[in-house]
């Protein structure tokens, strides 16, 4: 079915920075009124990936392709395509009417309609009154609401956000985020959102792709990836728990000797043989709290060292002779207690 | 002299004892009324005489300079942004091996006396320069197949080869801290190449543009030596036409009209540059440079880049190159020798300097004219630190009269150095100021120049010293003197030595001024390297181009000292 609604295709594109190779073969589509989030930590190419789907760099090798069609001959300036900038590159010798009517003036309109729609594009990011003013004397979130709207205007094909709302605190992300969900929602344009932040990126995606070390490590829906992260990179870069190596004892029902304990994690992949190591998360929920180990798997036994309130539960580290581990309790422990915590059947996972 | 006015930073003031400001400000400007505004009144005084004649003036004699000195100015202002424009690009936008040297070397022209341009230039396309004859020995012909010099072409050459460092720079600059995110956010938003340069790129870099272009073209309008060495007898500038008018046709009254001409436009210049300067120093987007640029991709843009390279390297290495090599190159027969030369490498034009011919041009050696050059040199560099040190640390710690008295100090920088002499010339000619015979005459026209340069180098050194360090001094016992010497000394010590490297250098190569007070049995470098230049023959060449490569390595020196020492971000555009 996604096969079918395909728009954007990026395959097998490679890009070097300096020597360095910093995408090494980066291959995956977007559906028609998707939002694809692409998330890494800073430094790992997003952005470059970005600017060369708009076609302002060229990859070193690999295709770029639009409903199938090549888009290597195609000028930036005549795909269609609208990217919204980290800091976002506003005209400063331009007014905030003319910054949102820019990319219309580009397509020849007619003046008036235009304006129209320039008005419209700045209305719909809350800042009707906001035409004549100059984007130099704006607040943050206001060049990003001008931004928006100026790569929105033209009604662009796919849209790319590039870090969007990089520079803004956190009550005004929050806010923004809110907006900029919605506004893609009633557009329906397909969008591409690069960001460092896994919040945002959880708050905005229809589809996660996990960029590292030049690599999609993962893609799947949110929900997809937080249930099997698969990679042990994604679990620690989402920071989804402890990662324990282990060994398997026991095939059917999985069973795994570790530094904590005997684990019994889910593997989605083919059964494993004694002996297989292996690398598991440890999440840090859903668990019951025992003052007794009375299981024999899935107990981790240790002393609460610090604890900080979360509001919905509380934050534990808690140390095993070998380790350090996070959990979150459902209800208070002072530090210094012994405690026998009761890993849930989901809380233990395989990674590759 | 208005050249390297750009180089010249904006002061800050201190505040303090403004009494104590006011006694050191009296030496200083006691020396601006004696020897700048009253050589000035004397040039009003002398001009409205000259309007007031009888006898009918020769409206031509005016017209004439002022239409050439404007269509030249213009022709030069044009090519020279021809050039700097693409090499702004260059510069802003790309990495290649060698950036650094190349920044370096495109900079050099700038700092150069015009003489040695001159020289220069005619050691490249003269008739005797490498061009010629190479194409001759090529050819078998005895005439010079290139006539380059005393065509209006060798006067924009030299424009264009004095001046696209600044373009380079100023537009430079501001194009590096240029976002490049701007150009990609239009050329994503539909423009093409093209319109994403004329909507975006030029509207933001025209504050730049229009500033470099109004300092070339005032550098241009009031060009001296490159108009009278290169251009010939056929092309007067206004500076050109005031020093043929007192010089050789004697005709004062009218070169102080002249001059007052020249003073009005350079200043109307020099004030519409300053309004247009502080808006290019503050870039509507800062950002750092490093990131916009990067090595060309694509073999369109790598072929840009070497021919931009290339042409940057013509223009503006090699003349100098050509200078350097010619003077040590044997080409042709010295001496009258009728035998043809084997071409080879000599001394000989150097060793000429040393010898006191019988048709040499002094009678003495000619190289006592460095004599001459270094003491009046070393003259320069004493009067003017004895002026600048008071006067900028009077500027450095009153707030009071800063600004007016900042302004008087650096008018001498927005007048032409022909008008200075021309005012030397006129003023003090009379009792009790009499001071046609005096040696002093060349250093006191050269302190002028120097000094505007001298202040804007000590006043920030000497303004950054907190007044906490001189009163902790004091409360641990040290007298008024001796806090002086043991906090400001060390402090101001490479200002003052940057002070006085340039005030050494720009005395080595001062030419307009120097050519009408410079009395004919002690000429400096310059003068003697201009002499040398009109005279026929091949030896007289030599010998100028010997001394203008010595004069390029003494000021190479000079502005190397001044990188080396002078603080970050003082004495840039």
């Amino acid at each position: 079915m996604r096969e079918v609604s395909t728009v954007l295709e990026v395959r097998e594109v490679r890009k070097s920075y300096e020597g360095a190779s910093l995408l090494r073969g980066i291959s995956f589509r977007l559906a028609r009124g998707e939002t694809a989030c692409l998330l890494g930590p800073s430094g790992s190419g997003k952005s470059t990936l970005l600017r060369i789907i708009a076609g302002l760099e060229p990859a070193e090798a690999g295709t770029v392709m639009w409903e199938g069609m090549d888009l290597a001959p195609v000028a930036p300036h005549a795909r269609g395509f609208g990217l919204m900038f980290q800091e976002y590159a506003l005209f400063p010798h331009r007014n905030v009417l003319e910054n949102v009517a820019f990319g219309l003036r580009m397509q020849n309109l007619p003046r008036a309609e235009t304006e129209i729609r320039a008005r419209e594009a700045l209305a719909r990011v809350g800042l009707a009154d906001f035409s004549q003013r100059k984007v130099t004397d704006l607040s943050g979130g206001e060049q990003q609401r001008v931004a928006l709207a100026r790569a929105l205007a033209p009604r662009p094909r796919l849209l790319m956000l590039d870090e969007p709302l990089g520079s803004l605190d956190r009550g005004l992300r929050d806010q923004l985020l809110a907006d900029l969900r919605r506004i893609l929602a009633l557009d329906g344009t397909p969008a591409l959102y690069v960001t460092h932040d896994q919040e945002e990126a959880l708050a905005i995606a229809d589809r996660l792709l996990l960029i590292h070390d030049g690599r999609i490590q993962r893609s799947g829906t949110p929900a997809e990836v937080y249930a099997d992260p698969g990679e042990a990179w994604v679990a620690q870069f989402l920071d989804m728990g402890t990662l324990v190596q282990a060994r398997v004892i026991r095939s059917s029902p999985l069973r795994a000797q570790s530094e904590l304990g005997v684990l019994a994690p889910r593997c989605t992949h083919t059964p494993h043989a004694i002996g297989v190591n292996l690398t598991l998360l440890v999440r840090r929920a859903p668990l019951t709290i025992e003052r007794t180990a009375h299981r024999r798997y899935n107990v981790v036994r240790g002393i609460i060292q610090e604890v900080s309130f979360r509001g919905d539960s509380y934050r534990a580290t808690l140390d095993s002779s070998t380790h350090r581990l996070a959990f979150d309790l459902p209800h208070p422990a002072a530090p210094g207690t012994a405690l026998s915590i009761h890993l849930a059947p989901e809380a233990v996972l395989c990674l590759k | 002299m208005i050249v390297r006015a750009g180089l010249v930073p904006q002061g800050s003031y201190g505040a303090g004892g403004s009494r104590r400001s006011l006694l050191l400000l009296v030496l200083p400007l006691a020396f601006l009324a004696l020897f700048f505004f009253y050589p000035l009144f004397t040039i009003l005084r002398l001009s409205l005489s000259a309007v007031g004649e009888s006898q009918p003036l020769a409206l031509n004699s005016i017209l004439n300079p002022l239409g050439f000195t404007l269509w030249q100015a213009s022709l030069s202002t044009l090519l020279t942004c021809a050039v700097g424009l693409p090499g702004a690009y260059l510069f802003a936008r790309f990495e290649f091996p060698g950036k650094r040297l190349l920044r370096a070397l495109t900079t050099l022209p700038f700092v150069l006396p015009t003489v040695v341009v001159a020289v220069a230039f005619n050691a490249l396309l003269g008739p005797r320069g490498w061009l010629n004859l190479g194409l001759m020995a090529l050819s078998g012909a005895s005439v010079p197949p290139i006539q380059f010099i005393n065509t209006l072409w060798a006067i924009l050459a030299a424009h264009v080869f004095y001046n696209t460092a600044v373009v380079l720079r100023l537009v430079g600059n501001a194009w590096a801290h240029l976002d490049p995110r701007l150009v990609h956010a239009a050329r994503v938003l539909g423009a093409s190449p093209w319109r994403a340069w004329r909507e975006v790129t030029l509207p933001l870099l025209r504050p730049s543009i229009v500033a470099a272009l109004v300092l070339v073209f005032l550098f241009d309008f009031s060009s001296f030596g490159v108009v009278l060495m290169l251009g010939g007898p056929r092309f007067a500038t206004l500076e050109v036409a005031i020093y043929t008018q007192a010089l050789h046709l004697l005709n004062l009254p009218l070169a102080a009209l002249l001059s007052l001409i020249q003073i009005a436009c350079t200043l109307t210049l020099t004030t519409l540059y300053a309004r247009l300067a502080p808006r290019v120093s503050s870039p509507s987007a800062p950002r750092a440079a490093v990131e916009a640029s990067r090595r060309p991709v694509g073999p369109r843009q790598r072929l840009a880049a070497v021919l931009l390279v290339g042409l940057l390297l013509v223009l503006l290495v090699a003349p100098l190159a050509a200078l350097a090599a010619r003077s040590i190159a044997r080409l042709e027969p010295i001496r009258g020798q009728r035998t043809s030369v084997s071409a080879g490498l000599t001394l000989s034009y150097y060793r000429e300097l040393f010898i006191n011919r019988r048709e040499a041009l002094f009678y003495v050696p000619p190289i006592a004219a460095v004599r001459n050059s270094l003491g009046y040199a070393a003259a320069t560099v004493v009067i003017a630190l004895a002026l600048g040190l008071p006067a900028a640390s009077a500027l450095a710690r009153t707030s009071r009269f800063g600004r007016q008295v900042d302004a008087l100090l650096m008018l001498p920088l927005g007048t032409s150095a022909v008008t200075l002499g021309l005012g030397f010339v006129v003023a003090l000619d009379t009792p009790p100021l009499d001071l046609r015979a005096s040696p002093l005459l060349v250093p006191l026209a050269h302190s002028l120049v120097a000094l505007p340069f001298v202040v804007r180098t000590l006043q920030p050194a000497l303004a950054s010293i907190p007044e906490r360090l001189r009163m902790a001094a004091t409360t641990l016992g040290a007298s008024p003197w001796r806090a002086w010497r043991e906090v400001d000394l060390p402090i101001v010590a490479r200002a003052v030595s940057v002070a006085a490297a340039f005030a050494f250098t720009i005395s080595m190569g001062e030419f307009g001024a120097t050519s009408l007070v410079a009395r004919p049995e002690y000429p400096t470098v310059p003068i003697a390297i201009f002499r040398f230049l009109s005279q026929p023959g091949a030896l007289n060449y030599g010998q100028a181009l010997a001394m203008a490569t010595l004069l390029m390595g003494l000021t190479l020196a000079g502005i190397l000292v001044i990188e080396r020492l002078r603080l970050p971000g003082v004495g840039e555009f």
